[in-house]
């Protein structure tokens, strides 16, 4: 039974898309046939992510609206054959998508796929609504400060509320807690919140926390999912989030203040 | 001199309209009213009856927008009047919007006397409608809470806190409300910040209050709040309120309280 799975915030910036493309990575490459798609309609950026942008023809609101076919619309990943990218449209607005016509899309890629990612644009309208509505677990990405916790809190209300599981009364969305742009050295010092505090406000199980890291950016800015640098401290940390997914049973890693070596404190980082 | 010939300084032609902004928008939104249920249509009754009620409220509906609602008095063979009625309220300082619930002659009516005519669902509905729900088929707890959490509460002008109390046992989160109409609020798990819980009766929170809890909102000056973690960005009995804009003082701070009126007194007293 193919699973969706909404990778959401509320708070822009904190890291969904990069989350989405490397947890669809993490899973295609474990041997499920993964999809992920951009409900980022009109501002879409997964596929600079995924590196796939000169080959978007079609999007996932040419498949809502029947101008294209579903198999016309996917994107093979370069890396992974099991990895499809269902971009969004750059040249429409987010109204462009209709329920029935999400519903369709994703009733399809259920029968041929395994795990169905939904990267949720930012905000609480209808973008994020539709990439959350029809999902069976939910990655709550947050940031260790105030308003992004207070912005998941509130998608998670949503979450719980707006839900087509919660509106059919079927059981919950299954929620996960994702901490990124997590650094140590800063939750000591006090200028972050600490993983308790976010855990205490939220009152949801903790799947995964990133830390910090230069790679992602330049992940990022390579079209290259985080998750593939075996090198990166963040691309081990997507790994054991992709575990904690599967079920199984890993430490969190990379969370202890790194001391500075006497080079370091001299020269900086 | 041609008469003809007019001063550019004085012209009132309005400008082009991409020279401003727009003066009028229309726009939708969504307010939550307060109703005012009336069960008979003599006025001199009503008043009596409001007066009583206002009297109890402090000050809660001092020009609060109010919609009136006709359902009861609508199977009465009785003309209601409306202009009396609209005078009679705005003289108690309250600012009756529009009526619901009527019958086409009352709706006709009420319309002439400068009425809107609203069609919103009522919190009993949405109680019924669920209630119904559950009874074809089993609605699992959450979901049913979920759906009465997302409805805007409509306090009416009567208080009481005689029905069962409403128990929840999801955390309330920020941006969510819940109201409970003539009776307690039990909460299991906490109220965050930006979440609002709001009852005719008591509140009893058996976690963290870190949002606004609002007791006894029809009038009710014995209504309670009890939680067990004082982190409040407002709280409130019958309208007395206290907003902890910047620091919760360090005695009660984080700390298991009480709060209730004592005249127009809003007390915050710790359980130890």
């Amino acid at each position: 039974m193919a699973k969706v799975i909404v990778v959401t915030s509320g708070k822009g910036g904190v890291g969904k898309t990069t989350t989405s493309a490397s947890v669809a990575t993490g899973l295609a490459k474990r041997g499920y046939k993964t999809v992920v798609i951009d409900f980022d309609v009109g501002l879409r950026n997964l596929d600079l992510i995924m590196g796939c942008e000169r080959r978007v023809v079609y999007d996932f609101v040419n498949v809502i609206h029947g101008e294209a076919t579903l198999k016309q619309a996917l994107i093979r990943d370069k890396r992974l054959a099991n990895l499809d990218i269902l971009p969004a449209s750059q040249t429409r607005d987010k109204d462009a998508l209709i329920k029935e016509g999400v519903e369709k899309v994703l009733n399809e890629l259920r029968k041929t796929h395994d795990y169905i990612i939904c990267d949720s644009p930012a905000g609480i309208e209808t973008g994020a609504v539709m990439a959350l509505y029809f999902a069976d677990e939910a990655i709550v990405v947050t940031n260790p400060e105030v308003s992004s916790v207070r912005d998941s809190d509130r998608i998670l209300g949503i979450l719980s509320a707006k839900s087509k599981r919660a509106m059919d009364g079927e059981d919950p969305i299954k929620e996960y807690l994702l901490i990124t742009r997590y650094d140590p050295n800063r939750v000591q010092t006090g200028e972050m919140l600490s993983i308790d505090d976010i855990m205490e406000l939220l009152g949801i199980p903790l799947a995964g926390v990133i830390p910090e890291s230069m790679s992602v950016l330049q992940a990022s800015n390579s079209g290259t999912p985080v998750i593939h640098d075996e090198l990166s401290i963040s691309g081990l940390a997507y790994q054991d989030l992709v575990e904690r997914l599967l079920g199984e049973e890993v430490p969190i890693r990379f969370i202890s203040p790194v001391k500075k070596g006497l080079f370091k404190r001299l020269f900086g980082t | 001199m041609s008469s003809v010939q007019s001063n550019p300084s004085v012209t009132n032609k309005l400008s082009p309209k991409e020279d401003r902004a727009p003066a009028a928008v229309l726009k939708g939104s969504v307010f939550t009213l307060p109703i005012l249920k009336l069960s008979l249509c003599d006025l001199k009754e009503i008043e009596f009856d409001l007066t009583q009620s206002l009297a109890t409220a402090l000050g809660f509906f001092n020009n609060a927008p109010l919609v009136i609602d006709l359902s009861v008095i609508r199977d009465i063979d009785e003309q209601m009047d409306f202009i009396g009625l609209q005078a009679l309220l705005h003289k108690h300082q309250l600012v009756p919007v529009g009526v619901q619930n009527g019958t086409t002659e009352q709706v006709a009516a009420a319309r002439k006397a400068g009425f809107a005519v609203l069609t919103g669902q009522t919190i009993d509905k949405i109680i019924e409608n669920t209630a119904q729900k559950s009874h074809g088929k089993e609605v699992s707890e959450p979901a049913r809470q979920h759906q009465e959490r997302e409805r805007e509460p409509a306090p009416t002008a009567h208080g009481g806190n005689a029905g069962a109390p409403q128990v929840i046992h999801q955390p309330i989160r920020s941006g969510q409300r819940v109201y409970a109409r003539n009776s307690d609020l039990i909460l299991l798990a906490a109220v965050n910040a930006g979440a609002e819980v709001i009852a005719d009766g008591n509140i009893h929170i058996y976690a963290p209050l870190r949002g606004r809890a609002l007791a006894g909102v029809t009038g009710d000056t014995e209504a309670r709040i009890f939680c067990q973690c004082m982190d409040a960005e407002l709280v409130a009995i019958a309208g007395t309120y206290r907003f902890f804009e910047d620091n919760i003082p360090d005695d009660i701070n984080h700390k298991p309280v009480q709060i209730f009126l004592t005249g127009d007194q809003l007390n915050i007293n710790t359980l130890e």
